[in-house]
């Protein structure tokens, strides 16, 4: 069991160090994708399929999107000159930090023995207190539902700012004089671009 | 102990991505790489050797799960984080590709006019 | 719903080919019965509101890239996804202050029920319906924001120079 989780983080790192090194954008992202997929095994593994559910769709639509980002554009390769100081000076302090890393790695407890002193309430409790049989949905929406309201409104935030950058029109129609000042799209131009995706 | 590190590694790949490429969207790539690690490593440290997933069955007594199940609060708090990271790589991608459409590249050494 | 991706199936103006266009359409009823299951048996078995919202707008989204924006649009537009969203992020915070009624914020204040039942759990299957609800629609507005709004025009006029 330890060893199978042991190939695929080994091959989450080299997806991960494809995507970082190749020159072509678009076989990164796709090796972003290969990560994903093993994580979401990963996760499966070690017994928490709500998660692995929610990775599997998710990394779907972060290629949807990746991919969206790349492939409309013209230069999806990068030209090769890098800036030798930053990466010399990052290999140095990430370096450093996977050191110590490794000595702070040592003082926690050890893998599949976790310290779980509020969970165990939660465990014992949660399917009388709640009524769920899903003791991760009763953390979620009952225990711990605060949190999930924080959550709701940076995804809600996030998705307010994203409307905001990309839509070039407001959404209260301009009289015709203001659009032939301003230049601003009208919907012909709207329609003609969607097939291409 | 050797996952730890390995989740550990992931992650400071991921920042070296950020930190030292030029490409805005290979940073966004970090970005996410850095989320993945982070997420593995809440996961990680909630398992319990032959541990079940913490979801009641029929049939099944409720000791049971509470001896044997594997911690079900870092799950919670993952599941949140990873829906966050699809919000927020929508958020960064829109500002990318307003930036490619202004100065038509996506290096960052090019794009000058950047002021705040 | 099906008579006009009956109508377009053979339409080779918008959208993809004709082979994906039948496939979507054998698919997509079976996505979104899968996503409304998890939605509804969060509370039961693994899955939830989170997962569920996101296959539902993964069925919308399979739908808008393979019929074209025109289908896509007409079952659901982006003011409606705006108000959806509005509205499963108001749903959750109404449950929430109804709480209150009987003591403090996010009480589970509806009766628990049997174990194992579909009705059961008092708010959290509620809970999980706005969540999805939530996630549902602000993920297929992005995607309608992204694959519309956000193309990439050649003839950019610069508003103002910096």
């Amino acid at each position: 069991m330890e060893i199978f989780l042991l190939i695929l983080t080994l091959i989450m790192v080299i997806g991960s160090i494809i995507a970082i090194e190749t020159r072509n954008l678009l076989s990164s992202v796709i090796s972003v994708g290969v990560v994903g997929f093993c994580l979401s095994i990963v996760f499966l593994m070690l017994g928490a399929p709500d998660i692995a559910i929610t990775q599997v769709v998710v990394e779907i639509l972060i290629l949807v999107i990746l991919i969206r980002a790349t492939i409309t554009t013209d230069n999806t390769s990068i030209e090769k000159h890098k800036d030798t100081f930053a990466v010399v000076t990052s290999l140095i302090f990430f370096g450093l930090f996977l050191i110590f890393a490794f000595l702070a790695v040592q003082e926690i407890h050890q893998f599949g023995d976790p310290l779980m002193r509020v969970s165990q309430k939660y465990l014992a409790d949660g399917a009388k207190e709640t009524g769920a049989t899903n003791i991760v949905t009763s953390v979620l929406l009952d225990y711990r539902a605060y949190d999930t309201i924080g959550e709701a409104t940076v995804l809600f935030t996030s998705i307010v700012g994203a409307f905001v950058i990309l839509r070039r029109r407001g959404r209260k129609q301009r009289k015709e004089k203001d659009v032939e000042k301003v230049g601003i799209l009208d919907d012909e131009d709207i329609k003609k671009d969607f097939g291409g995706f | 102990m050797i996952l730890y590190f390995l989740s550990l590694a992931l992650f400071v790949m991921g920042l070296y991505c950020l930190v030292a490429k030029k490409n805005i969207i290979k940073k966004v790539i970090g970005i996410v790489i850095t989320e993945y690690s982070i997420n593995m490593f809440l996961i990680l440290v909630g398992y319990r050797d032959g541990g079940i997933a913490p979801v009641l069955m029929k049939g099944m007594d409720n000791s049971e799960i509470a001896a044997g199940s594997v911690d079900p609060l870092p799950q919670a708090l993952v599941l949140t984080s990873i829906v966050i990271g699809l919000g927020v790589l929508a958020l960064m991608v829109s500002i990318c590709l307003r930036l490619y459409e202004k100065y038509k590249t996506f290096d960052m050494s090019e794009i000058k006019r950047l002021r705040g | 719903m099906n008579r006009d991706i009956d109508k377009e199936i053979h339409n080779e103006a918008h959208g993809m080919t004709s082979i994906v266009k039948t496939v979507a359409r054998f698919l997509m009823g079976i996505i979104f019965i899968f996503g409304a299951y998890i939605i509804l048996y969060g509370h039961l078995t693994p899955g939830g509101g989170f997962a569920g919202g996101i296959i539902l707008a993964c069925g919308y989204i399979l739908l808008t890239m393979s019929f074209g924006k025109e289908i896509g649009l007409r079952k659901l537009t982006d003011n409606w996804a705006s108000i959806l969203d509005n509205t499963g992020a108001l749903l959750f915070l109404v449950i929430g202050l109804l709480g209150f009624t009987a003591g403090s914020f996010f009480l589970n204040f509806l009766g628990k029920g049997n174990i194992f039942d579909l009705f059961s759990a008092g708010t959290i299957p509620l809970n999980n319906i706005a969540i999805g609800i939530k996630v549902l629609a602000s993920v297929f507005a992005v995607f309608i924001a992204l694959s519309i709004f956000g193309r990439v025009v050649s003839d950019y006029v610069e508003d103002e120079e910096v």
